[in-house]
């Protein structure tokens, strides 16, 4: 067989891909023309082509294992695990910080920052400990929604709520009681039809706190905006999500737990 | 969109070329499983505004090769067609386990370079770059691998069903 030499087994491939430009496929055409066994070939890759996409393509539209998608979401488990060690090793440490804020708090110069800063780490711990949880991520469930939120609006000793976080694709999971530093705190959360999760932190603060503008924290892997409102403060912290959605979500909570 | 979400929307495309590449559908969802660990434990050596999917393919690629090589007692048996798992999927049975067959008669390395061609639609340079290897390999292992399926198919009388496909 003559082989041109303008015309290439890569243009052949090429072409059966419908990769060449207009005036390239056209030379390759004229050149197949007179080549009718050359033809029959590339048009068997053609066919071999359709029906690979043809086997294949339905696994496209097949719903996806849930265990994938957990898995793309979310860290894997032991990364997971260490973190909370971390925060663990931390909360040991949180004893000897708390002593030490509260010593810079009697200074005459002392920072306001203690406030929020430690409500925020708190938060953060929180996360930490309870979003990995697969069987009790809550004591109560989104089923119990009312029960909930008079139950821990009754311990925290405010009135709290559980925000709807549907605009951003979250669903409230439940909620729970937690010890804090200086009474019982809420702590609900949320999560995505993906499985990832956010978790709002409410505590009740005392009378002369001031009110805070929205703070960003980090710590370890979990972001947390965290402010104080009247006579709760607030923190919401999240592992899965990133700042600028966290943000979003934040501010979603804040216009809604307006009065 | 964050990585977790644009790893949530791959996934289907992962699974469709890890069961091409694989045949059966528990161990091509466990190489897509297997891929995004590594992909996760590997996320800082993936340079963000570059292409997600190419990489998840690199990354699948090597998870694939290593686990290959790891059992690759079990490879030398291939030429033996052993009966491949049963799998539930649209279109002809026949022509679909025909085909899972053939594919499995590839050498490795021309099997991804036309799964990654045909069914990811990648163009040359970016599986030469995926797999990490010249476009000129690339070109030829494409061929090689075409004209290999097209021999089997034809053997097994099987062209005439592809041509039903179309």
């Amino acid at each position: 067989m003559s082989t041109e030499p303008t015309v290439t087994e890569a243009d052949l491939q090429a072409y059966a891909d419908g990769r060449l430009g207009v005036e390239r496929r056209a030379e390759v055409e004229a050149w197949l023309a007179a080549r009718p066994e050359e033809a029959e070939r590339v048009a068997a890759y053609r066919r071999l082509g359709d029906a690979l996409r043809a086997a294949y393509d339905p696994v496209l539209a097949e719903p996806v294992p849930q265990h994938l998608e957990s898995t793309a979401t979310r860290r894997p488990r032991a990364r997971r695990i260490a973190a909370v060690a971390g925060w663990i090793t931390l909360g040991a440490l949180l004893g000897a910080l708390a002593g030490w804020e509260a010593r810079d708090w009697r200074r005459p110069a002392g920072q306001p920052l203690a406030e929020g800063a430690v409500m925020a780490r708190r938060a953060a711990i929180a996360h930490a400990t309870y979003s990995p949880e697969v069987r009790h991520p809550v004591e109560v469930g989104a089923d119990q929604e009312q029960h909930l939120v008079a139950w821990l609006s009754k311990r925290v000793g405010a009135r709290v709520r559980a925000p709807k976080l549907d605009e951003a694709g979250m669903a409230l999971v439940g909620g729970r009681l937690l010890p804090g530093e200086s009474g019982p705190v809420a702590l609900f959360m949320y999560q995505t039809a993906a499985g990832r999760r956010l978790t709002l932190y409410i505590r009740a603060e005392a009378k002369g706190n001031r009110e805070t503008a929205f703070r960003y924290a980090r710590e370890n892997n979990v972001s947390v905006f965290y402010w104080i409102e009247r006579d709760c403060g607030y923190a919401i912290s999240s592992a899965d999500l990133s700042k600028d959605e966290l943000l979003r979500i934040a501010t979603l909570v804040y216009k809604q737990l307006e009065p | 969109m964050n990585e977790a979400e644009r790893l949530v929307e791959l996934i289907p495309r992962l699974r469709r070329y890890a069961r091409a590449l694989v045949g059966d559908r528990a161990s091509a969802d466990d190489l897509v499983q297997d891929t995004l660990e590594r992909a996760w434990a590997k996320l800082h050596l993936y340079r963000s505004g570059t292409d997600l999917r190419a990489w998840l393919f690199t990354v699948m690629h090597n998870v694939h090769v290593n686990k290959v090589r790891a059992t690759r007692v079990t490879d030398t048996l291939e030429d033996d067609l052993p009966e491949l798992a049963q799998r539930a999927s649209q279109g002809d049975a026949l022509l679909v386990r025909d085909l899972d067959r053939a594919i499995a008669r590839l050498p490795a390395e021309q099997r991804a370079v036309l799964l990654l061609v045909t069914l990811e639609e990648m163009s040359y340079e970016e599986v030469a770059r995926a797999l990490g290897i010249p476009i000129g390999t690339v070109m030829s292992r494409l061929s090689r691998a075409r004209e290999k399926l097209r021999i089997m198919m034809l053997g097994q009388g099987a062209a005439a069903k592809l041509k039903v496909v179309k």
